[in-house]
Parts: structure tokens; sequence; C-alpha cells
């Protein structure tokens, strides 16, 4: 995903003076093409996140349009003030783009892990948040977000991840999920990284029998209310899963939607990480199956709640 | 008035300045008093330097406030709302009536200044160590987009104690930022103690020296000398500029100097009337 994004930087750089990349002095050579293009533009502002934040708020109440890139933790709760004050209070169309999403960095250890941060970014007034699904999403969701005149957030993976779509998705849009797989008995709706186990748990559950519906919900704030409405009614489950905890997440917005909405759920799961730091080392697909958020383990679940 | 045409050779009229200051306090200590309101001491301790700014350095029209060229004035220590407030409807920004409805429900003039609410302010500050990032922020848009507008940021000595601030001072250093200009309202007291008690921040000047700025000590209630280092930012140095400015809390009421009491306590009526006679203000 974030080759994508740096391409698609570089590309949008290209056409509009007003976009600026700031890195937290991450990124070797990831930014090449874009320094090499606008060596004004660029900024490695150190490791420094919170004055980081500070001068993309400075910048965008100023007219321009800046990125702040760095791992998920350190560009949202190392200096969540800066994103709340500076950013979302102002409302300074800051895009905010975190590489290593849940548990993306899972070898890393904790620190580097990043399950809260959905919870955090969309309990702040005027905040988007997106999580794309694969490295097109990466690049629909970039640009959709250079032409809000707000703060978006944007929660990638890292690199390598499976491409799902066919090509680039010419309709993206903020807050309208995608269908990626049509479906009539279950529907699993997907944010951010987990969108290759959605699929897999698809074709797990059609081994057995049952039609599943894969959503990209890409968009956590604003929910698309319309498909969730649509999903609720029409499905005899529906499945959130994330790379997130389970307190704050995509699924709780989902819950706090049928709460508010009255929406009747038949069965409704919620797959994502608990609430819990995940101390052992290991690499991403080892920590999802110790969590149980492989495909299998997701198609599993699935069918033993219908059974 | 075009703002970007400066006038850098015009003498500050120190004469004219001491007088508006004095009026600026008079009307902070009657807003305070009127809605009991906490940071009078703060907000008296960096009248000088307001009014250096907003009566002789800054190029601003207050009828064209988002005048792309304008300089920018950050107000980093927000608890001196009282302050920035009453200098914009003094300046004419918004009618000076509105000073009236401070603190008062369903106003604009909250305690802290405002985001995207309230002609002139900048910045929606009150949290400390936000105004320096963002005032890099909007230095840096100005080179990007080509206008030189200059960006002065007024900064508690309290609020040195936030690790923003030396990030960004460390940034500024390094994007070599000579339009931007740190003011340090050095008043030695923070909300609860003495400030070098607290955190050491002494020797303040060496630090911002050592963090890659051209920093210098002034004496902050010289109006005239303020007005003359604001005026002369970018100063040739190649540095952004710091002005550890010592002052004294509660500045110009005897009964409030260096009393750190005056950070919460808003003055009676009686108190009122003794401070304009000092002020020699009626």
């Amino acid at each position: 995903m974030r080759n994508a994004f740096a391409d698609e930087l570089t590309k949008l750089g290209n056409d509009d003076p007003r976009v600026v990349m700031l890195s937290g002095d991450i990124g070797n050579r990831l930014f090449d093409k874009f320094k090499d293009k606008h060596p004004s533009r660029f900024f490695n502002c150190g490791v420094a996140e919170a004055n980081m934040m500070g001068v993309a708020a400075g910048m965008a109440m100023n007219g321009l349009r800046p990125v702040a890139y760095t791992i998920t933790p350190f560009v949202t709760t190392r200096c969540l003030e800066q994103i709340r004050t500076d950013v979302c209070y102002h409302e300074a169309p800051v895009t905010i783009v975190a590489v290593g999403a849940g548990l993306a960095y899972s070898g890393l250890g904790p620190t580097h892990h990043a399950c809260e941060d959905i919870s955090f970014l969309r309990s702040i007034p005027n905040m988007v948040v997106i999580c794309p699904g694969d490295a097109f999403e990466v690049r629909g969701a970039l640009r959709a977000a250079m032409q809000q005149d707000r703060p978006v957030y944007i929660r990638m993976g890292k690199k390598g991840e499976p491409v799902v779509h066919k090509g680039p998705i010419t309709d993206f849009k903020i807050g309208k999920a995608i269908t990626i797989e049509e479906g009539s008995d279950v529907c699993l709706l997907s944010t951010g990284n987990m969108l290759p186990e959605a699929i897999e748990a698809a074709h797990k559950l059609k081994e057995k029998g049952i039609s599943a519906e894969v959503v990209s919900f890409h968009t956590v704030k604003p929910l698309d209310e319309d498909k969730l409405k649509q999903a609720f009614s029409r499905f005899k489950l529906v499945a959130t899963i994330e790379e997130h905890s389970l307190i704050g997440g995509f699924g709780a917005a989902v819950s706090e939607w049928l709460v508010d909405s009255e929406t009747h759920a038949k069965k409704f799961l919620r797959f994502g990480t608990p609430d819990a730091f995940f101390k052992k080392s290991g690499e991403q697909e080892y920590a999802r199956e110790v969590l149980g958020l492989t495909g299998h383990q997701i198609a599993d679940k699935i069918i033993h709640a219908l059974s | 008035m075009n703002v970007a045409v400066r006038n850098t050779a015009a003498k500050p009229d120190v004469a004219a300045l001491k007088a508006q200051a004095a009026k600026l306090r008079g009307k902070i200590i009657e807003m305070s008093h009127k809605a009991q309101a906490a940071h009078l001491a703060s907000s008296l301790s960096c009248a000088d330097a307001m009014t250096a700014a907003y009566w002789h350095v800054l190029n601003i029209d207050p009828k064209n406030p988002t005048d792309p060229q304008r300089d920018r004035f950050i107000l980093s220590k927000g608890h001196a709302a009282a302050a920035l407030f009453a200098t914009l409807a003094m300046k004419g920004y918004f009618p000076i009536e509105e000073l009236d409805t401070y603190c008062q429900d369903g106003g604009r003039l909250a305690e802290h200044p405002p985001a995207n609410l309230l002609p002139g302010v900048e910045a929606a500050t009150g949290s400390l160590g936000h105004g320096l990032p963002l005032g890099c922020g909007m230095a840096l848009a100005g080179r990007i987009k080509g206008e030189n507008f200059r960006v002065f940021a007024l900064l508690s000595d309290g609020e040195n104690n936030e690790g923003s601030v030396w990030e960004a001072a460390m940034f500024a250093a390094a994007q070599k930022l000579e339009n931007v200009c740190v003011v340090v309202d050095y008043n030695k007291w923070q909300a609860t103690a003495r400030s070098n008690e607290t955190l050491m921040l002494a020797p303040l000047r060496d630090k911002w020296a050592a963090f890659g700025w051209d920093a210098h000590e002034i004496d902050g209630h010289d109006v005239g000398a303020l007005a003359e280092a604001m005026q002369n930012i970018p100063n040739g140095s190649g540095k952004p500029v710091a002005l550890i400015a010592h002052t004294v809390k509660g500045k110009g009421v005897s009964f409030m100097e260096d009393d750190n009491n005056w950070h919460y306590r808003a003055p009676t009526a009686e108190e009122v009337v003794k401070s304009f006679k000092e002020l020699g203000l009626s």
C-alpha cells in the first residue's frame, strides 16, 4: 500500500501545487520521486510528530494541502492533541496517512502496533476516517481526500498486501462502501487491511454451501448507512472485520449505529483485536492466527454462529 | 492599505505606544472584573508586547483580516485571551461593545481564543505549545507560495515546559525560518509556582540560542525597544528570532505585580478604580 501511496502522491503533487509532503523521518527512498520533482514541498520533520502535525495544520490554514505521514502510533496517538486541536478544531484540510495499521508491524512489538487509532480519531469532530482495503483503494482514498476541504485520516497497511481490485477505482467515494463479491446468506463488512482475510473467509464459507457477500467498508467515518441498512435487512448474519480493537473501532461504530437507528440485527458478529497488548513476537500472519482473525477462523466462527 | 508594503524605517512613537498600553491594560482589567475571569496577571504582563505588535509592527488591515499577505500574530499563550480580544476590538476587527460579552453565555469570546470564529484570531490556542508549530507551518506556507509575511508567536514562560515548543524550535532553525519571531513573556511565574522552580528554564536565552535561534534578552515593558526589535524581523541573521522578554506578572497595577494570586483572581469594583488611577486612566 505504501508504494501506491508514494506514487499517487507524486502524481497529485504534479497536478496540484498546494500538495506538500511531511514525513516523520521514515520512508527512506520512498519519496525520492516526489522530492526530485517538488524539492520545496517535501519536509522531513524529524522524530517530532507533535510539531509535524502543528506545522501541517499551519500550512493547511494557509492554503496548502499537506500530507503528514509516519508509522501509525506516531502519527496518531503520539500527537493526538495536535490532531484534535490544531487540525480538527480548525477544520484544517490536513491528510494524515498512517503506515502499519493494526498488526502490520507485528514483529516490531506493541510499541508499533496500532489497534486503537480508529477509536481515537473517529471520536474527534470534523475527522474523516478511511481504512483502504488494498493498494487501489489507497490511491482512490488519497485522491478523494485531497479534494476534501477537511481533515482526513487514511489508515494503511504496509507493503505487499494482496491486490483485490482489478484496476484503478474511478468512482471511489468517501463514505461509500464497495461490494467486492456478491452473496445472499451472510454479509462480511471488512475495513482496511483485513479485506483479503474476508475474501478468504467467503471462499471457505462457499465450500460449506454458505453464500457470503464481501464488502470493503473503507470509510469508518462517516459510515455508509445505506449499505448498513441493506446488509442488516437482507442477510441472516452480518459480521464486521477489522484489525483494530473491538473497543471503539469499526464494529463498535456499526454497533452504535444499530442502536441509534433502532435497526434489528438477526445475527451480528464482530471480529477484531481483544482488549490486550499482543506481546508475543512474530509476524502479522502469526498474530492473526493467535487472535482468530484469519479467513478460515472467521469462516469457522460464522458457521458455528449459524448452526 | 497594501499590507505587503512595510515601512521598516518608521521609528516607534514611544509616548503614544505607552498611552495605548495603559488603555489596553484598563480594558483588560474591566473585562476581568465584569466576567470575573482568571488570567488577568498573565494578560497584563504581555500588554506591552501586544501593543508594540499591533500598534507598530504588524502589517495588518482589520478591514481585510484574511489578506494572504498579512503578518500573522499568534497568541500562543491563549490564556491571555483578554489581552488579544481587547487588542483586536480596539484595532477595529469587531465592535468594542462585543468585549462586554467576554465569557458570557452564547458569545464568541470564551476564555481562550476560538477557531474560525473571530476576525483577527489566527489560531485557537489555550493548550500550550501549539502556537509555534502552527506558526512554522504558516511561515512555510508563505515561503512555498512566495508571500513574504512574518509570523510572530507570543509564548508564556510556563509554555516553555512543553516539548512541542522545542521540537518546533529545532524545526524552525533547520528550516531557517528567519521571518519567524518568538516573544517569550518571561514573567517568572507559571500557574501555581515560580517557573524556574518548576522546570528549569534558565538560562532561557542561551537555550533558544543553543537551539539555533538568534536570541536576545529584552525589557518586556520597554514598548519602544519591543517595537524596534520586532519590526526588524527578519533581522539579517538568517535565523528565527527569539526575544526573551523580561516581564512582571500583573504589570501596571502595584498590588497585582508579581503576586501570583492574580493568575486566578479577578478584581473587585473598588480594585478596578484603584487600578485605573495607577494607570492614569479615568
